[in-house]
């Protein structure tokens, strides 16, 4: 009729028997995926050096990371030039898995989703694309460029950086933060920022995700007082704005109630040509802003 | 005495003020042919069948817009771009939010009555965010199209599932994101897809029963016209998605859609041909499906002009127009009778089309085609304008849309179909130019496709346009604000910091007489008035 209360408590222990055995089973599995599988799978590339994967990479990277880093990996507006072998974000395979696998918190850095829109990439096409990176790296260091005690001291002197960026947490806050910019930017292109500042405003990669976009551009203002500031546009929309002045003061704006409001894309920093800075001067610096990053850009 | 004369009448007033307001709680399919006898209801994603966006209310005008006020947030505490343009009717709001949430609201405070989500299975393939943009409503049912590709009847008053069909896989890429549309009593829907291979098609449901009446499938099969616009076995995995509401001409019985993108979006190689009927408006038969006539906007697409904007009925004298601010930058003006072009004018920066066939259809050139190392083409891949619906004022007879300036790098690369896999076979980058996207309200005169004027926003919007009895044209911006500006000249009379980007079109409504006009912008749907 009834079962005794012996044989209920002996069917559960067998019960529980069973469960442990089941959950001993499981816990190795799940220590087999972690440290047989999940190692191989995401510490080392399986296709280093595979010409034909890096091939298949450079097709993802078109799909996936060209529209920030741009074709080729040499940059774009919002993502760092990837053809840099020291990367701010890690060097290692895993550090680069691992940024595009799951993103870079704080920077505009996405998730990989399988299969998805954005980048949508499975473990085996991120291995892909990292091949295709690795393809192309360029080593690039500061002792070879130039000296960067000297850049240092041209940086923070006579040539007046200092006075508006920052690196490492010393310096002037009108201009972008280069901190990192030696490890996201070509030396081609940190030359030009220099000779030639206007030609391409600095979109502001080295900080942290801002959901709108700062250009740098320039912005000079009369208030209703009749005060007139210069300084860069910190951000703006079509009837406020919201400024850094060439003092370092906040100040924000309604457009309608300012007396005139002119902006442009012509950069507040000067024209660093070559009798400015000649070009053992121009090397030092870049081989400053490069140490600063190999260091590890904002520590 | 008096009083209780007064007591004895009692029951015959409640009789009569319950009788006219219950039988006004059943939306009638005769009631959405005549929307506009009701402007303080919005009882369909455009507001009439014509696809106009125009409200017929007029005490929010040119001289008291500067008053305008919110007057209640909703909010759907979810991340993501929020899409909806709620319905209203009698007094109560039905929208959607992310990740296909429904609710009703009390439309007077923005108090919630019910609130609905769609339990979506994690292999979802949402292209473009997890977004939904509306409902369609007749009798006492909510209609619900979703991104795990079902079409949803829920109970207006409850909110409860009254019928759930499942249209197709969506572990394949197929997925619902647009408001449906109700004609009769048909429930009609477009699939989304178009970056995932899929088979694009437009449905018909019961709308008692869920039971699918007609598919007319947007890619021809075998043996039938137009089939041999693709190549070889393309055709399986074309894309030409359906994703923007269409509109409906009762007098001829003749329903408008839009279709999308071939796929892959930006490699033209291994599907040559005009791959018929992607990029196309389509004249359908409401009852049946069968196709009247189409014209297609863009042939053998590789810049993913989508031409999924709400086609616009005009009627100019005796003069039937379909009108429609294409993604490509190109606004064209079709007969809606049978399908002609009557024009086609450039309405933003256009280089994929340089010359027009003997119809006078832009035609691409083959210089514009996509290259491995990028090709510059305007517009851009997000278009000139893209799903924000535009509106037609019938008083100013202008038509209003929003226009995106940005030219885009098209690069190509090869890439083998897998089911549920991304399918675009390339990408686009933001080109070198050194002056930055801009974006503006553009209106334009249908009878000339001229520009009349034009608003310059900082940068391009995703905000759709309402136009309103009023003399105002309402629209939001990337950066937060949502403007009223006056619609015969394009003069800012207001603006509101909503906080967040508007991604949706506006709408108006009005309670016990007095009107509101209604935005979704970041995950709060704002309602306002005058004071």
């Amino acid at each position: 009729m009834f079962e005794s209360r012996r044989d209920i408590f002996s069917k559960l222990r067998r019960n529980r028997q069973k469960a442990r055995a089941i959950a001993a089973r499981i816990i190795v599995l799940a220590l087999l995926c972690a440290g047989g599988l999940r190692l191989p799978a995401q510490e080392k590339n399986p296709y280093a050096g595979d010409a034909k994967m890096a091939k298949l990479g450079e097709y993802q990277f078109r799909s996936n990371c060209a529209f920030c880093h741009g074709l080729g990996a040499r940059g774009g507006g919002r993502g760092p030039d990837l053809t840099r072998a020291q990367k701010h974000h890690g060097n290692t395979d895993a550090e680069l898995f691992h940024n595009v696998h799951d993103g870079i918190a704080g920077t505009a850095m996405p998730a990989a989703t399988n299969g998805g829109i954005g980048v949508g990439m499975s473990d085996e096409e991120i291995w892909q694309v990292i091949t295709y990176i690795r393809s192309l790296e360029k080593k690039t260091s500061a002792a070879e460029t130039g000296n960067s005690a000297h850049g240092k001291e041209l940086f923070y002197g006579v040539a007046g950086c200092g006075t508006c960026h920052m690196v490492n947490g010393k310096g002037g806050r009108l201009g972008p933060d280069l901190s990192s910019t030696g490890a996201s930017r070509s030396i081609e292109y940190l030359t030009e920022s220099l000779r030639n500042p206007s030609k391409r405003l600095a979109e502001g990669i080295s900080e942290p995700l801002k959901d709108f976009s700062q250009e740098y551009e320039t912005v000079t203002v009369v208030t209703s007082e009749g005060t007139k500031l210069q300084g860069v546009v910190l951000n703006e929309d079509s009837f406020t704005v919201q400024m850094l002045d060439t003092r370092e003061q906040l100040h924000a704006f309604e457009k309608a109630k300012l007396r005139s409001y002119e902006k442009t894309r012509e950069s507040l920093m000067p024209t660093y040509d070559t009798k400015a800075l000649p070009e053992k001067d121009l090397k030092d610096l870049i081989a400053f802003l490069l140490a600063a990053s190999e260091k590890g850009g904002g520590q | 005495m008096k009083i209780a004369r007064v007591i004895r009448f009692i029951p015959y007033f409640i009789v009569f003020c319950v009788l006219p307001s219950s039988s006004r709680a059943q939306v009638t399919s005769e009631r959405l042919l005549h929307s506009s006898k009701e402007p303080q209801n919005w009882l369909m994603y455009s507001g009439d069948y014509a696809g106009h966006r125009f409200s017929a209310l007029d005490q929010i005008n040119v001289s008291n817009a500067a008053t305008l006020v919110p007057k209640w947030v909703y909010q759907t505490m979810a991340g993501g771009k929020f899409e909806t343009t709620p319905l209203v009717v009698d007094g109560i709001l039905y929208g959607t939010g992310q990740d296909d949430r429904v609710y009703a609201l009390d439309a007077r405070s923005g108090r919630p009555i019910w609130q609905y989500q769609q339990t979506l299975p994690v292999d979802i393939r949402p292209c473009c965010g997890r977004v939904n943009r509306g409902v369609a409503i007749l009798g006492d049912k909510i209609f619900v199209a979703t991104l795990d590709a079902h079409v949803v009847a829920l109970d207006s008053k409850t909110g409860n599932v009254v019928w759930d069909a499942t249209a197709a896989e969506h572990a394949k890429g197929y997925s619902f994101t647009l408001a449906p549309l109700v004609i009769k009593n048909l429930v009609l829907v477009g699939v989304s897809g178009g970056e995932y291979g899929i088979r694009g098609f437009i449905d018909a449901y019961d709308a008692a029963t869920g039971a699918r009446k007609w598919r007319f499938y947007t890619i021809p099969g075998p043996g039938e016209p137009g089939h041999d616009s693709w190549e070889g076995d393309s055709w399986k995995i074309g894309g030409s998605p359906s994703w923007i509401t269409g509109t409906y001409d009762p007098a001829t019985n003749t329903t408008f859609w839009t279709t999308g993108n071939p796929s892959p979006s930006n490699r033209g190689e291994g599907r040559a041909g005009d791959n018929l009927y992607s990029n196309s408006l389509l004249a359908l038969d409401p009852d049946t499906g069968k196709l009247k006539w189409y014209f297609q906007f863009t042939q053998h697409d590789e810049h993913d002009y989508d031409a999924t904007q709400v086609p616009v009925m005009i009627d100019d004298g005796d003069r039937k127009w379909m009108a429609q601010a294409n993604r490509n930058g190109f606004f064209y003006v079709v007969d809606r009778t049978n399908g002609k072009l009557i024009s086609a004018t450039s309405y933003a920066k256009v280089s994929w089309s340089t010359s027009k066939d003997a119809t006078g259809r832009p035609v691409p050139d083959k210089a514009g085609a996509p290259t491995p190392d990028g090709n510059r083409v305007c517009p851009g891949a997000l278009g000139a304008t893209n799903w924000m619906s535009p509106t037609y004022d019938p008083q100013t007879k202008l038509f209003y849309v929003t226009a995106r300036e940005q030219c885009d790098i098209f690069s190509t690369a090869p890439q083998p179909y897998e089911a549920g896999h991304a399918y675009y076979g390339s990408a686009y980058f933001p080109n070198d130019d050194t002056q930055p996207f801009w974006g503006a309200l553009r209106a334009l005169d249908p009878a000339t496709s001229k520009l009349k004027w034009e608003w310059k926003h900082t940068s391009p919007t995703w905000a759709g346009v309402l136009s309103t009895a009023g003399g105002l044209v309402f629209t939001g911006d990337a950066e937060g604000n949502f403007i009223a500006l006056e619609a015969a000249s394009g003069k800012v009379l207001w603006h509101f910091q909503c906080g967040a980007s508007v991604f949706s079109s506006p709408m108006s409504f009005a309670i016990d007489g007095k009107q509101y006009v209604a935005v979704a912008a970041g995950s709060a749907l704002f309602a306002f008035a005058l004071p």
